[in-house]
């Protein structure tokens, strides 16, 4: 299959290209950027005019709700979702039932993705058994097996002592281990931000030294082990200043957010919007504007969508009850423009946090849009407006904040591998 | 917030369903019915048909005897057909979700429902559902709002004290978990309350609690001072005891309001307790039965105020 994209406005954040160029796809290769390649027929041609064409999506966080939870959706659904979104590579985390925490569960679901259309998937195997925070995994099996790293995904870690020996035996296999800091003692029982809206609505709180007190025992098990630490869906000013120290102290981390916490606060719970029920909180908008600004400044290395497809059923229920979570695949890359519109970054910069500073974290080769790299590649049309609602969304999670919103930006072609994976029929 | 839920496009009341954002006309005209209804209760025959052939449907999906009840009389003084559900025990045992009971019920022709829920926030999705004739009235929500409690302390007040425009009230006790004190605080505030404070420990109020309006106090002594107007809030049992305090008798000690206290406050200071009391917790014998005390006054003007509330949402 080889393919021609004509005319596209190509965005590269590797190589800082900002420009019109054509590009050729030959064999699940980029062939060239610019240049025409010596007898190259394409059996495709797509015309990009007015398109941006960019490295495909990495998102570091999908749950693609198998197996287990396949009433909420299934993996088909949600890769197809992915893809409608621009995405090309995903991690999914080991938050399934049974967890990601054996090898041959890896191995399935590697197979079965492998044999779908859609993008690569990362699983990020367990880092204890059934996610208990009690004993290891075997995580140079899983390792072996296809994981990519290792997570709690959101249960808790009680005992710190097994956090410390979780980092100690990762750093023997130098395995990367992904945290999402919130203590489980401040944070119990809680489904909101401990704010002015909690205090409003008589939500049960989760304070903001959750995130702060668990993320600093976190940082400094990490410089006392050296492990490999992401720290995943950061929330608060506090702790994004911490990250900042941590990080010009020389330690070796990076963090992420969601794409939704880059835009709500607690202040879109008034109306108990079981969509806008979260992990981690949505918090203040203090807190929202300073992950805005950390992104511009780059201390955040990832925007993800931390998409969680539920079923009606379980959202529809008192906002403490519901089931938390929204579905974003789908949103992540209108989002990421949404902010990069209202805070004038450039679009280079801005599709680097969703391409290839994820990748990055991911370790994998991916994100990049240059002759000789793999063809995982996103076309999208900056300014066309659509309407989020049941029907736009391919996922089977409607559990979206955004339903009934108007946002810009819609991916038009999504190629992964060299093949036309997802085409918009307008 | 969500007045939109809750008024209808004329500016009427659809649902009650928290008094955040009620508009103080909405309160006024409350209070105002209400007042035409105590004399009902004086009389030989206690009814009147304003809703009469109308089915009210009790949904308690937690226990409540008081609650319950006034609103039973109500309704029946109103001569409505009142429906008792007693959720906790039936259909969510059985995995029955809460806007399935709902549509069910409304399939019953129900007109109203009363809702008691132990979850904030779960009567405004009942109303988001149910079909538009339908009116919800909240009857206690989690930690979130119990209007028509918040209601009747408003009138218990204005009944005793005539305007709010110039009292100093204090709410003391656990403002954390309190629904009745967000109720209250709303009211307050929007009735032009000029001075609203909270009193409790800082384990019992809600971070960031002074963005409802209010003062800050942690002592009794600064916290009731002077003031025209103090109501009790209920301490449950389970947390007496624990993390938020150290025991009912240092509770008792610091924020129980006795005769000795109470002199801190207005000589014509009134005290109401939305109950049931713990006595020798949160309030000394003495002061419940004493001569401030209008405790008894709240339940009896609950009726009328309960009368007012439905008869405004579903009137003939």
């Amino acid at each position: 299959m080889k393919i021609l994209i004509r005319s596209g406005r190509v965005i590269d954040p590797e190589s800082g290209l900002d420009a019109v160029r054509d590009i050729y796809i030959a064999a699940g290769r980029i062939v060239a950027v610019g240049t025409v390649p010596a007898d190259f027929h394409p059996n495709l041609e797509i015309d990009a005019g007015g398109l941006v064409v960019c490295p495909g999506l990495v998102d570091l966080s999908v749950r693609l709700r198998e197996p287990g939870f396949e009433y909420m959706a299934t993996l088909e659904s949600e890769m197809r979702a992915a893809a409608a979104g621009g995405v090309t590579s995903l991690a999914c985390p080991p938050d399934t039932d049974p967890p990601l925490d054996e090898p041959g569960l890896v191995e399935m679901l590697k197979f079965r993705t492998r044999n779908s259309p859609g993008p690569r998937v990362y699983p990020v195997g367990a880092l204890t058994w059934k996610l208990k925070g009690e004993r290891l995994t075997e995580m140079a099996e899983l390792s072996e097996a296809g994981c990519v790293a290792f997570s709690q995904a959101d249960a808790p870690l009680i005992d710190t002592r097994v956090l410390l020996r979780a980092l100690e035996y990762a750093v023997t296999f130098d395995l990367p281990v992904w945290l999402r800091p919130q203590d489980p003692h401040l944070a119990r029982d809680g489904v909101a931000h401990d704010g002015v809206v909690a205090a409003r609505l008589g939500l049960p709180a989760i304070p903001v030294p959750a995130e702060t007190v668990a993320l600093q025992t976190i940082l400094l098990l990490t410089r006392e082990t050296g492990a490999r630490v992401h720290l995943a869906r950061m929330s608060s000013r506090a702790g994004l200043d911490m990250v900042r120290r941590a990080k010009h102290d020389g330690l070796r981390i990076t963090c992420d957010v969601a794409a939704h916490h880059v835009h709500l606060s607690e202040m879109d719970l008034v109306d108990f919007d079981a969509n806008c029920h979260l992990v981690p909180p949505l918090r203040s908008i203090r807190d929202r504007d300073a992950i805005r600004s950390a992104l511009r400044e780059g201390l955040v290395d990832a925007v993800c969508s931390d998409h969680a497809p539920v079923n009606d059923d379980a959202k529809e229920l008192p906002f403490q009850e519901a089931e938390p979570g929204a579905a974003g695949v789908e949103l992540l890359l209108p989002l990421t423009l949404k902010w990069a519109r209202e805070m004038q970054v450039p679009l280079l910069q801005a599709i680097d946090l969703v391409t290839r500073r994820p990748a990055r974290i991911l370790g994998i080769q991916a994100g990049i849009l240059m002759a000789g790299q793999p063809a995982d590649l996103c076309i999208f049309d900056p300014e066309r407006p659509w309407t989020v609602s049941r029907q736009t969304l391919l996922s089977l999670g409607k559990n979206s904040p955004y339903l009934g919103m108007e946002l810009q930006g819609q991916v038009m072609y999504t190629i992964i591998d060299g093949h036309v994976d997802f085409k918009r029929n307008h | 917030m969500n007045g939109d839920l809750q008024l209808n496009a004329d500016g009427s009341l659809r649902h009650l369903l928290t008094l955040d954002g009620l508009p103080a006309r909405i309160l006024t005209q409350i209070l105002d019915t209400a007042e035409s209804f105590i004399s009902v209760a004086q009389r030989e025959v206690k009814k009147v048909p304003l809703l009469r052939g109308k089915a009210i449907f009790n949904l308690f999906f937690e226990p409540s005897t008081r609650t319950r009840t006034t609103f039973e009389i109500a309704a029946k003084r109103l001569s409505a057909d009142v429906v008792n559900l007693n959720i906790a025990s039936s259909a969510q045992s059985k995995g029955e979700t809460l806007l399935d009971t709902v549509a069910n019920l409304s399939a019953m022709q129900a007109d109203m429902f009363v809702v008691r829920h132990a979850a904030s926030g779960a009567p405004h999705l009942i109303a988001r559902h149910v079909a538009p004739h339908i009116h919800v009235v909240n009857a206690g929500d989690g930690r979130c709002a119990h209007p028509t409690q918040g209601l009747l302390d408003m009138f218990t007040i204005r009944q005793h004290k005539g305007s709010f425009h110039n009292l100093r009230v204090a709410v003391v006790g656990d403002l954390l978990h309190s629904r009745v004190a967000r109720s209250q605080i709303h009211a307050l505030t929007t009735l032009g309350c000029p001075e609203v404070r909270v009193v409790a420990p800082r384990t019992l109020l809600p971070r960031d609690v002074d963005s409802l309006g209010v003062h800050v106090h942690y002592r009794m002594e600064t916290g009731i001072k002077d003031c025209d107007v103090v109501i009790m809030l209920r301490l449950q049992n389970e947390r007496m005891q624990g993390a938020l305090l150290p025991s009912p008798q240092e509770y008792f000690k610091y924020w129980g309001l006795t005769p000795d206290k109470l002199r801190l406050a207005r000589p014509d200071v009134i005290v109401m307790h939305p109950g049931p009391m713990n006595r020798g917790v949160e309030i000394d014998s003495g002061v419940a039965d004493g001569v401030h005390s209008v405790i008894l006054n709240q339940v009896t003007y609950g009726i009328a105020v309960r009368m007012a509330v439905m008869s405004l949402l579903a009137g003939n």
